[in-house]
């Protein structure tokens, strides 16, 4: 057990580094991104002020296409949220060695984007202030019912996820000299009273642990639930078996992604480059080109069953997709989406940190894509017959969207801006081998 | 189709009163806007009355639901497409009558096309499905079903989350999008059954024009199809009637081969279609 008293020279450059966000001089760079951020999300806010100043109608919305990019932006953000989520959680249970850099960018990513995403299902709706009654009114037989119930839980298990990791850290920070005296009273009182002893150690192990089974088949469910929203109409491109877990891996393919563009981000901005190694990078690159196959063989399957059947409603709107008006979009999905970051990954020339990234920055917006044909194509369709609807987007939509997608960077920032970038704790448990001890070993050591 | 003689046969001349009101009331004659109706009628009476609630309460239509079921009224609709000609009168009548914007179609008629590529007209409104999708999936239930079994929606309650739009198989729901202006506030409505004007932010739909019914008036939309192709009816009475005439509903159904849209969903669906693609009909 490595004492908190005395640390190593390399712990001592590992302590420094993760507090690097905090203590490094900003340049005019880091504020003019900072403030470019806040003033687009600020312009979301007056976005959807005017929205609920003159309704829900100044959105592009319509009686065939009533969802839109609201839905989403729900979709996708919850979606990068499960990402982190699962990046933390399996590899915390597989013991996976290479995740000690990359877990705190992971947690603090799943918390940020929820937290965004979570906003939607009351942006979209045209009273948000009635929101309250679905506790009043509870109705358990309705899809909503069902995802409200699993974002909040989602939601509060995240926020464990990303707390009690935090606890050692901030114990070992309260001290340090060149932190705002804020920010070591908030370290001291979150810290809850940790000196590390084994006793301790042992609890927050069986913690982290038990939070992270529970977190796996929570992010299923909120994710398949959310599908839930689809799958049980009657309507055709929608009503399909398949849309649960094409909803979770897509989630988690595109959450992955996020959580490595995060890291990279921070690698190269604070110069982390000795604490977070390529190979976790790599090794997060090779995570997502398995869920990117993944995805495009839930992809194949649905349409060939959809396809070769080819009852009528279901085909009218494949061709569509495939070979007509969506034909672009489809297609550049399945290019920037799958085809390309899979190969990135997989060659070895481009399997690089770069190289990497770029495949990650492709899945991240070819996903938000994906969610577009999946939602609106259908909603097109004439459900009885007559003309094929159109949606655009009005601007208030897309700037909330813009806003959203800012505000992701932006409370990353925040966030790392208050706590450490970097796991210490776990990184010095990985390194003495002490975090595959779950059995009360400690106790006696 | 012999000449005449499906529709006509199953009519008889029955009170309009057997059509709206109970079966008890009939006897006794309350004054009614005689103009809607047929005269000198012979009410179908108690006992048939009591007969055919035993039937209805027994059949699954109405009891898959646990809920209140009114004893007395069980409305259905049926259209005769033999006679519509699609003129859309029903739509600016229903528009009317409830204060609609014209962008909102509680009803609207469809041009569909027959297996020999025949066009015809096609009106859809609010199926009051009795295993309906939308009170379902609504999370707040400001939908559902009266005893009478039709839906309304409470707009006071509704939180405008469109997931029953996205449930309805028929796109029988129509949104608010923008705020309704240019009504008089002396005709302003809180009842879900008869909400004006619209509120923006929630979804409306098809009532049945149960304020009429209830006032033994007629639905906007009957009353302004000039074809005489819609029909109200009361499963509890077994009658109905477009304003013209009143038929047996049963028989009605029966020999014209009455069908319900998209039965496989098995929606229970309360609206029932004669299908024909507008010729004349000489009764």
């Amino acid at each position: 057990m490595t004492a908190i008293a005395a640390p190593r020279k390399d712990r001592q450059r590992l302590h420094a580094a993760a507090l690097t966000p905090i203590t490094a001089e900003r340049g005019w760079r880091a504020h003019a991104l900072v403030i470019g951020l806040a003033l687009i999300v600020a312009g979301g806010v007056g976005a959807y002020i005017y929205q609920l100043i003159n309704g829900i109608g100044v959105t592009g919305l319509n009686d065939q296409v009533f969802w839109g990019l609201y839905t989403v932006d729900l979709v996708t953000f919850i979606g990068f949220s499960y990402g982190g989520a699962m990046v933390s959680a399996i590899l915390r249970l597989t013991h996976a060695s290479w995740r000690g850099p990359i877990s705190r960018i992971a947690e603090g990513s799943a918390l940020v984007t929820l937290l965004i995403g979570s906003l939607f299902p009351v942006i979209h709706l045209g009273h948000p202030e009635r929101v309250w009654q679905m506790f009043t009114r509870f109705q358990i037989n309705s899809p909503i019912t069902w995802d409200m119930l699993a974002i909040v839980s989602y939601l509060l298990a995240t926020v464990v996820l990303f707390s009690l990791p935090v606890i050692p850290d901030v114990a070992l920070f309260q001290t340090q000299p060149e932190l705002a005296g804020w920010r070591r009273r908030l370290y001291r009182w979150w810290a809850a009273g940790w000196v590390g002893t084994p006793e301790q150690r042992q609890h927050l192990r069986r913690a982290l642990t038990t939070t992270a089974v529970v977190i796996i088949p929570l992010a299923v469910m909120v994710h398949t639930v959310l599908s839930y929203a689809f799958s049980l109409t009657s309507r055709p491109g929608w009503h399909s078996t398949i849309f649960g877990p094409y909803f979770v891996v897509a989630a988690v393919y595109s959450g992955v992604a996020l959580v490595i563009l995060a890291t990279v981000a921070y690698r190269r901005a604070y110069r982390l480059h000795e604490q977070i190694a390529v190979k976790s990078i790599i090794n997060l690159g090779y995570v997502m080109a398995a869920l990117g196959v993944a995805y495009g063989y839930l992809l194949f399957t649905e349409i060939t069953t959809e396809g070769y059947v080819g009852e009528e409603s279901a085909e009218v709107l494949l061709f569509s997709l495939v070979l007509n008006q969506w034909a672009v979009l489809f297609w550049l999905f399945v290019l920037a989406g799958l085809a390309v970051p899979v190969l990135l990954v997989a060659l070895p020339r481009t399997r690089t940190v770069t190289g990497v990234s770029v495949a990650a920055a492709l899945v991240a917006g070819a996903l938000f894509l994906k969610r577009f044909l999946m939602f609106i194509p259908p909603l097109t369709r004439p459900l009885i017959a007559g003309e094929v609807a159109t949606y655009a987007p009005s601007w208030v939509e897309i700037a909330i969207t813009l806003a959203a997608v800012a505000a992701i960077p932006l409370l990353l920032i925040g966030l790392f801006r208050i706590f450490p970038v970097l796991d210490v704790h776990e990184i010095e448990e990985i390194e003495d081998g002490s975090d595959r001890s779950p059995a009360p070993r400690g106790a006696s050591a | 189709m012999p000449e005449a003689e499906g529709p006509t046969s199953p009519m008889q001349e029955t009170s309009p009163a057997s059509v709206f009101g109970t079966p008890q009331v009939t006897a006794v004659g309350v004054p009614r806007r005689q103009f809607l109706f047929s005269i000198g009628a012979l009410g179908l009476g108690v006992s048939l009355g009591g007969r055919v609630l035993d039937v209805v309460l027994a059949s699954e239509e109405v009891d898959t639901l646990a809920r209140t079921v009114d004893p007395n009224h069980q409305w259905v609709m049926v259209f005769d497409l033999r006679r519509c000609d699609g003129c859309g009168d029903c739509i600016k009548g229903c528009q009317t009558e409830h204060h609609l914007p014209e962008s909102a179609e509680w009803i609207k008629v469809y041009e569909m096309h027959d297996t020999q590529g025949k066009p015809y007209m096609m009106p859809v409104l609010c199926m009051e499905c009795q295993d309906a999708p939308c009170v379902r999936v609504c999370p707040v239930q400001a939908t559902y079903y009266r005893p009478d079994g039709v839906i309304v929606v409470d707009e006071q309650i509704c939180i405008g989350c469109r997931m029953c739009m996205a449930a309805c198989p028929y796109g029988a729901r129509v949104f608010n999008w923008k705020e309704q202006t240019g009504i008089s506030p002396d005709l302003y409505d809180d009842r879900p059954e008869f909400t004006v004007p619209q509120r923006q932010g929630t979804v409306g739909k098809c009532t049945v024009c149960v304020h009429h019914l209830e006032a033994d008036k007629f639905p906007a939309c009957i009353e302004s199809c000039s074809m005489d192709a819609i029909y109200v009816g009361n499963l509890i009475t077994d009658s109905a009637s477009n304003g013209r005439e009143t038929v047996i509903l049963s028989t009605f159904l029966r020999d014209n081969d009455a069908f319900r849209f998209r039965e496989e969903l098995g929606t229970k669906a309360r609206v029932y279609y004669i299908a024909g693609h507008g010729q004349d009909l000489d009764y």
